[in-house]
């Protein structure tokens, strides 16, 4: 109740009137978009941009430091191109980054809404499990569960999704906990609308946002965790082209040919800020309303 | 200003027509960390078909609170504790809640005091209106979409096909707040609860969404809960008034009997409080201090730490004053011990401290 206790009708404060600011460009979003749309797109069309096959190998020619005639970062130790490896292996760590972020992104939302809408036991037995995830190591328990399930991209995806829910189901979870007491939730309840409706139409819309926007930075850690597993011997199987191995190979040549790790290094940060960007950009953008 | 045309509800009884709504000694107790806040303490309301009633009180008064336990949607810790609600004759408290809910979510709807917070904001506001008969009463969904585009029409928005295409934040908040009654409509209910609908607004939109409510509830023959602070408010539409100071109903009765000779000091404080233009020379009143502390909850009538003319007798028993019938047949009520002695109010109150400054 925000009215005073004696306030005259006279005294009524008009409500504020929705803002209507003018649109800004959103250069983060945009920059953003543009900087991961680069690495997408040259992931996707790897086939025509790659010079030479990322397997072959080419003992002869290995070694060869970057802007070599044909090869433009140079080759690696089996004298394999490292342009071609890089392209072919954003295709592999890409998709894993992605996928294995919308599992989890699903799986946490959907507990995260049913946790705060229901609370109880229901709550409370979600968010023990919650408990159980969190008291481990990320790595720890990725490390672990791959080392279970066996090397390879499918005991990727389910390790991380196995671990990666919790962030979301909480952030999803909390602000349920607020969006549930706002009107407009109440309103629908008022009305009568199945729970089910209330959940999925109302209040998910309005709470998605933070979850999508944690997911963000999210394909930057699972990439990551990939490269790191990739490096442990535990990702990517090798000779699939992908930036862990690439890094893990190079590290004993480190003092000789730096570009065989820090190129795929380099790769892996342009895009971590490129998803930066995007959920910079996701945030300003919503802000606005 | 008073609606004239609804029946005074002793008519409507003698007619036999059952109450649509009847609290008995409802209570509602918040659990907080120094114990339990009594939030509503023993309300009793009566509503007849077709009849619009008023709650008026300061914040905290436990008006909002009384009419979210009557939908069944108390806030989280709350939880009434006693008291009966009757639907038609019927008891709903002891019913198992899904059928409760049912039941109260198909009579009653209700309209919010902030439209802005009260719609849902990545929603269009049409397919918000059309949601109800959609999803609730199970029409086709181009009957629905032409209930909503008629309802935008009766609540007065013009363009409705344009504006039904609107989010809500693209409308202003007078404009938000038809669109919120005609969701409170779209579901076809008998009874309105109003929780301060025009608290958001400014004047002039004030008057005219209550004249949309007033029209629309006469038209459908609806009931009505007005909850309120603001007693000219109340008295633009309704026909009886509750008047509520720390979770008990100190005073009722029917409107014009209550304005014109308030029989409990806090109603008549109230009512001071507001500049009347019938009377320039008439000094403002305050009532100072605050309302009591409903976890430890002070001996006697809650209201005599802050009156002007309290007595001995006023804290003398343990509880609260009961509300009593002053005159038989006629609807008005009074918790106070000394409603007698209300004649001379207006002479103590230019004499003591409590007047305001000038």
């Amino acid at each position: 109740m925000t009215s005073t206790a004696f306030a005259f009708p006279g005294r009524s404060i008009e409500a504020v009137p929705a803002r209507k600011r003018a649109h800004r460009t959103n250069v983060p979003l945009i920059a953003g978009l543009i900087m991961f749309g680069l690495i997408v797109a040259a992931a996707v069309f790897a086939p025509l941009l790659a010079p030479a096959d990322p397997l072959a190998q080419d003992i002869l020619h290995a070694r060869l430091p970057p802007f070599s005639p044909g090869h433009l970062f140079g080759t690696d130790t089996l004298g394999r191109d490292v342009l071609s490896r890089l392209l072919y292996g954003a295709r592999v760590d890409l998709r894993i980054g992605v996928l294995a972020v919308i599992t989890p992104l699903v799986l946490g939302t959907v507990l995260g809404l049913i946790a705060g809408w229901r609370g109880g036991w229901v709550d409370t037995l979600i968010m023990r499990m919650v408990d159980v995830v969190v008291a481990f190591p990320f790595y720890v328990l990725v490390i672990a569960l791959v080392f279970v399930l066996g090397a390879g991209t499918g005991s990727i995806y389910i390790a991380i999704t196995l671990v990666g829910w919790v962030a979301y189901c909480r952030i999803v979870r909390g602000q349920v906990l607020v969006a549930k007491e706002q009107e407009y939730a109440l309103a629908a309840r008022a009305s009568g609308l199945p729970t089910r409706r209330i959940l999925f139409r109302h209040l998910l819309p309005n709470v998605v946002l933070q979850a999508i926007i944690f997911s963000m930075s999210d394909i930057v850690l699972t990439i990551l965790a990939i490269v790191t597993l990739s490096y442990l011997g535990l990702g990517v199987p090798p000779p699939t082209p992908d930036w862990g191995t690439m890094i893990a190979e190079g590290q004993n040549y480190l003092t000789t040919q730096w570009y065989l790790t820090t190129i795929p290094g380099l790769c892996v940060v342009y895009v971590g800020i490129s998803l930066a960007l995007v959920a910079d950009g996701l945030v300003q953008q919503f802000n606005r309303r | 200003m008073i609606a004239a045309d609804s029946a005074p509800p002793l008519l409507g009884e003698a007619a036999g027509v059952a109450p649509l709504l009847e609290v008995r000694d409802l209570h509602v107790e918040i659990p907080v960390p120094r114990g339990r806040l009594h939030a509503v303490r023993g309300v009793s309301l009566r509503l007849q078909p077709g009849e619009s009633v008023g709650l008026v009180g300061e914040s905290g008064s436990g008006k909002s609170i009384t009419l979210r336990a009557l939908l069944g949607l108390l806030p989280a810790p709350a939880k009434i504790v006693g008291g009966t609600i009757l639907l038609d004759g019927v008891d709903i408290t002891g019913m198992p809640r899904r059928r409760r809910q049912r039941l109260l979510t198909d009579t009653m709807s209700m309209v919010f005091q902030d439209s802005l917070t009260a719609l849902n904001p990545v929603m269009r506001v049409g397919d918000q209106i059309a949601e109800g008969p959609r999803r609730k009463l199970g029409r086709p969904a181009s009957e629905a979409k032409r209930i909503a585009l008629d309802l935008m029409a009766k609540v007065g928005i013009p363009e409705p096909d344009r504006r039904y295409l609107a989010y809500p934040h693209q409308l202003s908040g007078g404009m938000r707040q038809r669109i919120c009654i005609a969701i409170a409509l779209s579901t076809d209910p008998r009874l309105l609860l109003a929780d301060e609908p025009t608290t958001a607004l400014d004047v002039t939109i004030q008057a005219q969404v209550l004249e949309v409510m007033d029209v629309l509830r006469k038209d459908a023959d609806l009931s009505m809960i007005l909850v309120s602070h603001d007693l000219a408010v109340i008295s633009q539409t309704c026909s009886r008034v509750y008047v509520m100071y720390a979770g008990r109903v100190v005073e009722s009765g029917e409107i014009r009997a209550l304005l014109q000779d308030p029989r409990h000091p806090y109603t008549f404080a109230l009512l001071r409080s507001v500049p009347d233009p019938d009377a320039p020379v008439h000094r403002l009143l305050t009532i100072p201090g605050q309302p009591p502390d409903l976890i430890d909850v002070p001996r006697g009538c809650s209201f005599a730490e802050r009156c002007p003319f309290v007595a001995p007798i006023c804290v003398a028993s343990e509880a609260d004053p009961e509300l009593v019938v002053l005159r038989e047949g006629v609807d008005h009520a009074s918790a106070c011990l000394r409603w007698q002695t209300a004649d001379s109010w207006d002479q103590v109150a230019a004499q003591s401290s409590i007047e305001g400054p000038q």
